[in-house]
């Protein structure tokens, strides 16, 4: 405690200490230590203590590594999408329809499922959608379908509905409370001036919705990519992911190093695919609004999201077809060369490429642009 | 009264959310092995066959041990916290309190593996004292959550009352500020209690050869067989959460209106 601080300070890091020390302890050390362990090797019963990159070479240029991580970040991606598209017009329903005295009632509700027994949950969306489940069993009987459904078990959709029905409330309350900090005067005022229904949506609730909308996604997503029991569960072996891997890694193979390198690659990829896609809407939209929004922002934010996407995908897949025709040259191929091709870090130097030049972007654009009107 | 679109769909959600909590007890009174439609008949075979089993008590003891104490420590360590929070500025507080808000978004198996390595590495064997250390770090941020709440309603000049009519600072702390949080504090023992109760990722990794209730059940998941008792604990599991959950949500909302704070809003 240096003699700088104030006594308030003081005060207030001495009482908070507790936790803080106990927090340092059981989480920024352990972090730490998988961090160091990445860079380690297992040597059959002992732990090779030499610094190598060799595990994150690994991690980022094995197939198997690398469509796991993959499928994880898309599951989470739908997880997420579903989750707060679901829950925001619940999240409406209770802030603007019902009456004041019943809110408490419904958010209860809505918690009450969230608090039951985790494992069960999860175990009983495999009964509901099994092939003889009731879903199946309902449908077939209504004649709406003649065989029952086998895509919505043992694969990743049935990943991403079981996780949607685990974190809905994660999203429905940080959308519910932005909702009702929305001061209703201005959609008065919108209305006054001649907005319809449709447009005050747009344009007033919307935006204001937002901060609550980016805290869902971001309390829904990641959480989500390292899910473990529900793929166990209800994935089979086409919605493994790469928690999966990483208690194999563990337990399986006894490979800590390994198990702690996939660790890392999952956070850092979350990390690094949030941070992009946040700071790039607030490009986005920033575009839109200097051009004065309306159907030309529309289409300007459309256009440059197109692009934006279409840098990465070109980095990330070895050629690209458009309309059949080939590409002459794949983005991984000149990031290869541009990595220093097989004698450096090759394709995962392709990878680490691609890491910087979103890592770059973002941070380029949240130096440069101030904070938009939705908040982020 | 008019039919809304939107209020058919926030009931269709509704059923969406309640759909695994129905059928559990269906199932679990269930007269037959198949955890499938159709119905056979009605049973409480599996609840009495609950009794007979002694790896589950020892599993059930061992859960509890851990509930309680993880819920006393979580909920102490939060109490500093959240006073410190609501009471005190000083320097990189938000980021201070982020980091140990921290295991709220990141992935249980991250926070899981990252002890289990650390344990390993020191040689320490893991049991029921390293899960009530992982379940503790889990449930620090919902308790400092909850507490928050209840002193963000406090009004600081009732402290200052109490010192200038000649308490000490703890004595203030003691006898205005705590009766005044007790309400918070019953609600953040009781949902930290209901959270390491229910964890599973982290007592899985850490749990050794001492299994909690979780960890026991997904045990049995894999024999076809036992599924029906284990449909009979998950009922008695969820009515317990769900009394308990009706509890904490009373403690807290009376709490609530002692300070005079509105009572709208959910628990989390």
């Amino acid at each position: 405690m240096g003699r700088g601080l104030t006594r308030e300070a003081r005060q207030g890091l001495m009482t908070l200490s507790p936790a803080l020390v106990f927090a340092l302890l059981l989480l920024a050390v352990p972090l730490l230590t998988i961090v160091l362990f990445s860079f380690w090797t297992q040597n059959f019963l002992d732990i090779d203590r030499t610094f190598t990159l060799a595990n994150y070479q690994e991690a980022l240029t094995d197939p198997l590594y690398r469509a796991l991580m993959m499928r994880s970040l898309r599951i989470s991606a739908s997880v997420t999408a579903v989750t707060v598209v679901l829950a925001f017009p619940i999240a409406y329903f209770i802030s603007f329809h019902v009456r004041p005295e019943r809110k408490a009632l419904w958010l209860f509700l809505i918690t009450i499922p969230f608090w039951t027994s985790y494992l069960i949950r999860i175990f009983l969306w495999r009964v509901i959608l099994a092939y003889d489940g009731p879903i199946n069993g309902t449908l077939v009987e209504l004649g709406m379908i003649e065989e029952p459904l086998s895509w919505i078990l043992y694969n990743a959709n049935a990943v991403v509905i079981t996780l949607a029905h685990a974190f809905a409330p994660f999203a429905i309350l940080p959308i519910f409370v932005s909702l009702e900090k929305i001061d209703r005067s201005l959609l008065e005022a919108a209305k006054d001036l001649g907005e319809g229904a449709v447009m005050t949506f747009c344009r007033v609730t919307l935006p204001l919705a937002m901060p609550g909308v980016l805290a869902a996604v971001l309390i829904v997503s990641i959480p989500t990519v390292g899910d473990y029991v529900t793929p166990r569960l209800v994935g089979g072996s086409g919605g493994t992911m790469i928690a999966n891997m990483i208690y194999v890694q563990i337990f399986d193979l006894s490979n800590r190093p390994m198990g702690a390198t996939l660790a890392v690659v999952a956070m850092l990829t979350v990390t690094i695919t949030l941070a992009w896609a946040i700071l790039h809407v607030r490009f986005w939209v920033h575009l839109s609004d200097r051009v004065g929004g309306g159907i030309v922002g529309l289409a300007l934010a459309g256009v440059a999201a197109a692009v934006d996407i279409g840098i990465l995908y070109w980095l990330f897949v070895p050629r690209v077809e458009l309309f059949g025709w080939e590409l002459p040259f794949g983005g991984q191929m000149v990031a290869w060369e541009f990595a220093g091709g097989a004698q450096l870090f090759g394709a995962a130097g392709s990878l680490g490429l691609m890491a910087a030049i979103m890592t770059g972007g973002a941070i380029a654009i949240a130096v440069f642009l101030p904070k938009g009107r939705w908040g982020i | 009264m008019r039919i809304r679109p939107l209020g058919v769909f926030a009931v269709l959600y509704l059923v969406f959310l309640y759909a695994p909590i129905i059928l559990l007890p269906i199932f679990a009174f269930n007269d037959g092995t198949v955890i499938a439609f159709p119905l056979r008949g009605f049973t409480f075979e599996w609840f009495a066959e609950l009794a007979t089993i002694p790896a589950l008590h020892e599993a059930t003891l061992n859960s509890l041990i851990i509930a309680v104490s993880v819920a006393v420590l979580a909920t102490c360590l939060g109490l500093f916290a959240a006073r410190a929070a609501t009471r005190y500025e000083f320097p990189l507080k938000g980021g201070i309190m982020g980091f140990i808000m921290l295991p709220l978004v990141l992935p249980e198996v991250i926070v899981a593996i990252s002890l289990l390595v650390v344990l390993m590495q020191l040689g320490i064997e893991t049991s029921v004292f390293t899960i009530i250390l992982g379940h503790t770090l889990l449930c620090m941020p919902f308790a400092i959550a909850i507490l928050q709440g209840s002193f963000a309603g406090l009004d600081r000049s009732l402290e200052e009352a109490a010192v200038d009519l000649g308490e000490t600072r703890a004595g203030a702390f003691r006898l205005v500020i705590l009766p005044l949080v007790s309400p918070g504090i019953g609600a953040s023992l009781l949902i930290c209690f209901i959270i390491s109760l229910d964890e599973f990722i982290i007592a899985f990794f850490l749990s050794g050869n001492e299994p909690t209730l979780p960890v026991y059940l997904w045990g049995q998941l894999r024999f076809p067989a036992r599924l029906p008792v284990v449909m009979a604990l998950g009922t008695i599991l969820v009515v317990l959460s769900i009394v308990l959950l009706v509890v904490a949500d009373g403690v807290r909302r009376r709490g609530l209106r002692r300070v005079g704070a509105e009572t709208s809003g959910g628990m989390v």
